[in-house]
């Protein structure tokens, strides 16, 4: 790959771009300027057993139960899942339905813990190494259990386990390993100061992941409107002798740039294939936050029970950002930020673009939650009712996949699945460019929405209904089967009695043939009643000699 | 639909509907002045009651459909509508005959099928060809360029702005004035008759006020003022220049062919860009988002098809100028066209193609 490499331009990496994106402006200073402060601890902590992509953890304690930090509470079911860890030390007084946050506002089943307020460690596992430069000894299948162990998810806000993720597989070698520290969302700014603050554990985690996936090189890429984040992971990786294998790269700052299948263009020219996954080209993608979180998992043994939050956005008085353990009410950070400034439009999980809307603050934070947004009318006034599409294509100009949305959203507002889907609705990464710049002002993620939720739907009820169609099918056949060697016996049972009113005359050795026939009639009626009772799933063993 | 939702994003929305056609309605200002010097007052006076008709004509249409009018209206799309009407008629036609050709557009090709984003015409030109076909004398009786000079010159009254209001509400030309001493044919016309006659090229150009430096007189400058508008659009990106370079390269390149060809029978390919109306075309019709193609690739193709299609019809053709014909033509080829000419999708490897 070393094509890759730009030897123009100063020695300065060669960058792709992708199609479309959008400058918005990143109200990024609104929450960076100010160190990242402890959340107050929460006297309930309320723990999604869902809180990643996958089946949902299964229950391990009971009501009433003693925890302690970092103690397991829910395992994971079944390879896609993750653990679920007490993020402080308390009671269990409850395990039921709360809210929480997602994009339906439904309420899902999650552990309560009353805390004890003296935060206690539980006994945690042991570091597998002493320090990320000794992770070369250490085997790799102990490092991804203590991975998985540890419910590491994607801190980016897709949350899919994160083991899975670097286990590709021996089919698909992986050569780079991109490291995603873009945070091209407008006003969040938790990766930001992970990356001032924590530098240090992020290079640890990535050599960790380096060696866990084989890779030979790892890219940082960050947006260009991050220089202290840069600097600091520059700084951090001079002080260690990674410089040839790990690089920081600045990408130009246009949303959506950190989108992964954007950021994988944008640092190595590949695409991801539609339907893919970036295994495929020999890439895997990890957030900083991941990295941060997979260091202090293997070479501290803590499991993901924290993770920072910026609360921002001018509806709360003080924007900043809070190291949280996961489960503390959304309210109390609001809190901890003054509250309300009084004029709230909505409150978002994520970002603006991308991001969904809050009914309550009395949702938890969870893995997933890497924002608290509070918008004012100001910064999110209604566009008012959406006009007809005039087709003027901007939307097309501004889509990262290089989709046509205009034509996306003719064929699903008219409820043409079909047709949406020739038009690649799949391809779609929901990223709110299109309706960002929309003149008509429509709602056309919305639309994208409902047109693959109703997909989805179809498609199940499809194969539903051809499983159905299928055992029919088969049932047909068996019964038509049946019929038909139940006419074989009978014309055989015909031709034999004929044949024995033919020789009457005939002596023994006649007699004899005609027994003989007797007797093979009723072994073959025999074997027919076997097979029968074979495909009606019954047993055989009755119609055995 | 209601007018709060939940789904993101939840930023600011940048553009409006409304703002867009101001921006082409400011973009028509510079063209306007140089018509309006040129051709005077009935230019101005053809806008203002082409824009009280569409609006007029808008606001019924949606009160018999049962919609509110106010929105519809206050996206300025009839307002353009008229606007790019009123600026491809002759300055002095009858008002009810603008009545007519502006409740054609906003009535029957653009509220019938469904109102602004659903008609797969363009309003303002199907109405200029609804009266070019019915009404062909006096839709193509234009005035001869500099028309207050020339008739000073002539010793002649002038047409004032009360003569033309005359002239266009009443029909009555100011005593002293006939229709012979002031109308004229269009340079476009006037080439394609004498060509048609046998004459020479040469022979054409020389001796009439007609011709100026290798376009029409006066229209050469009334190009160059929608070109400024049409870059306008460009800066502001209002436009794409898919649009306007397709349809300015596909005359240019088939008028040059042919020049190139025999130069005598061809006129040159300049003539070609600054007489009658095909800078207005390519930067103000043949954008037109809602009638054009919408993919890229199918904006080049559909610009460059109308392009050929001005040249093969001002040449070959029974009309002497071609935007409007070519523009509906192509029109009904927009729905094919976008859909083989869609873009690659990001991580496919070929073109979406599709069996129709």
């Amino acid at each position: 790959m070393s094509g890759l490499r730009s030897l123009l331009g100063g020695g300065q990496r060669k960058l792709w771009r992708f199609h479309g994106g959008v400058h918005l402006p990143d109200e990024k200073t609104l929450s960076n300027q100010t160190p990242v402060a402890d959340a107050p601890q929460p006297r309930q902590l309320v723990l999604p057993l869902q809180q990643h992509i996958g089946a949902p953890a299964r229950c391990r304690v009971a009501v009433g139960d003693q925890v302690l930090k970092g103690q397991l509470i829910a395992e994971p079911q079944g390879y896609i899942s993750a653990p679920i860890h007490a993020s402080s030390s308390g009671t269990v007084v409850a395990i039921e339905s709360r809210p929480i946050p997602h994009p339906s506002g439904l309420d899902s089943v999650c552990v309560v813990i009353e805390t004890d307020g003296e935060d206690r460690w539980g006994e945690l596992p042991p570091p597998l190494a002493a320090s990320a430069a000794e992770i070369d000894a250490c085997d790799v299948a102990e490092v991804s259990e203590r991975i998985r162990a540890s419910g590491i998810v994607g801190m980016g806000g897709a949350s899919f386990p994160s083991s899975v993720k670097l286990n590709p597989g021996q089919d698909q070698p992986i050569d780079t390993l991109v490291i995603n520290g873009a945070e091209c969302e407008p006003y969040i700014t938790c990766d930001d100061l992970l990356m001032r603050e924590r530098a240090a554990d992020i290079l640890d985690g990535v050599r960790i992941m380096l060696h866990l996936i084989q890779a030979k090189q790892a890219l940082i890429g960050i947006e260009d409107n991050k220089p202290e984040a840069a600097d600091a992971l520059r700084r951090a990786l001079e002080a260690t002798e990674l410089g040839g294998r790990i690089e920081g790269v600045a990408i130009p700052t246009l949303y959506p740039s950190g989108g992964e299948k954007q950021l994988i263009r944008i640092l190595t020219g590949r695409e991801v294939p539609s339907h893919g996954i970036p295994a495929q080209i020999g890439v895997v993608c990890q957030n900083v936050g991941t990295a941060a979180a997979v260091a202090d998992a293997v070479l501290r043994g803590q499991p993901l029970i924290e993770r920072l939050v910026t609360v921002t956005g001018r509806g709360v008085v003080e924007p900043r950002n809070y190291r949280v353990p996961i489960g503390t009410p959304a309210a109390a950070l609001i809190a901890a930020s003054g509250g309300y400034s009084g004029d709230l439009a909505k409150l978002i999980a994520g970002g603006p673009m991308m991001g969904f809307r809050l009914e309550t603050d009395a949702v938890p934070i969870t893995k997933a939650t890497n924002c608290l947004l509070a918008l004012t009318p100001a910064e999110s006034p209604d566009p008012g009712a959406p006009l007809p599409c005039i087709r003027c294509g901007r939307c097309a100009e501004v889509c990262p996949a290089n989709l046509l949305p205009q034509q996306l959203y003719w064929h699903a507002r008219a409820k043409e699945l079909d047709k949406v889907q020739d038009y690649n609705l799949f391809d779609c990464i929901d990223c709110g460019c299109c309706a960002h710049v929309c003149p008509s002002h429509i709602p056309l993620v919305q639309y994208y929405r409902f047109a693959k939720t109703e997909s989805w739907a179809r498609e199940q009820e499809k194969r539903a209904a051809d499983h159905a169609r299928e055992r029919h099918a088969a049932r047909e056949a068996r019964l038509e089967r049946q019929e038909r060697e139940r006419k074989a016996k009978l014309r055989k049972k015909k031709e034999a009695v004929a044949a024995g009113s033919a020789a009457p005359k005939a002596g023994q050795a006649d007699k004899q043939a005609v027994i003989e026939a007797a007797r093979r009639r009723a072994a073959e009626k025999k074997a027919m009643v076997a097979e029968t009772q074979q495909h009606d799933r019954e047993t055989a063993m009755a119609g055995q000699e | 639909m209601a007018t709060t939702f939940i789904s993101s994003p939840h930023s600011a929305r940048v553009n409006q509907v409304d703002q867009v056609m101001l921006q082409v309605c400011l973009a028509l200002v510079p063209g306007t002045l140089v018509l309006v010097w040129f051709f005077g007052w009935g230019v101005l006076i053809n806008m203002v009651l082409a824009t009280v008709f569409a609006v007029l004509a808008e606001a019924l249409a949606l009160k018999l459909r049962g919609r509110a009018a106010l929105p519809a209206i206050k996206d300025y799309s009839a307002v353009v509508t008229a606007l790019l009407f009123a600026l491809t008629i002759p300055p002095t036609l009858p008002w009810w005959m603008t009545l007519l050709g502006i409740l054609f557009a906003i009535l029957i090709v653009k509220q019938l099928y469904g109102g602004i984003g659903y008609n797969p015409f363009n309003p303002a030109m199907a109405g200029y060809v609804f009266l070019l076909i019915s009404y062909p004398v006096a839709t193509t009786s234009w005035l001869p360029p500099d028309v207050s000079v020339l008739l000073e010159a002539r010793d002649l009254t002038t047409l004032s702005l009360f003569d033309t209001e005359r002239l266009i509400f009443t029909g009555a030309l100011p005593e002293g004035l006939t229709w012979d001493a002031i109308s004229a044919a269009t340079p476009l016309d006037e080439m394609r008759t004498l060509l048609d006659q046998g004459q020479r090229i040469d022979e054409i150009r020389a001796g009439s006020p007609l011709w100026g430096l290798f376009g029409g007189r006066g229209w050469e400058w009334v190009g160059v003022g929608f070109l400024l508008g049409g870059l306008y659009l460009l800066w502001q990106r209002v436009i794409s220049w898919h649009i306007p370079v397709a349809v300015l390269g596909g005359l240019l390149s088939a008028s040059t062919a042919f020049w190139l060809l025999d130069p005598q029978l061809y006129p040159f390919p300049g003539f070609h860009l600054f007489s009658g109306g095909i800078i207005l075309g390519a930067f103000f019709i043949a954008t037109d988002p809602v009638s054009a193609c919408t993919t890229r690739r199918g904006q080049l193709i559909y610009g460059a098809a109308i392009g050929v299609t001005v040249f093969v019809i001002r040449t070959w053709g029974g009309y002497p100028d071609a935007v409007a014909f070519a523009v509906l033509l192509m029109n009904i080829a927009v729905p094919m066209i976008d859909h083989y000419s869609q873009p690659r999708v990001f991580g496919q490897r070929r073109r979406a193609r599709k069996k129709a």
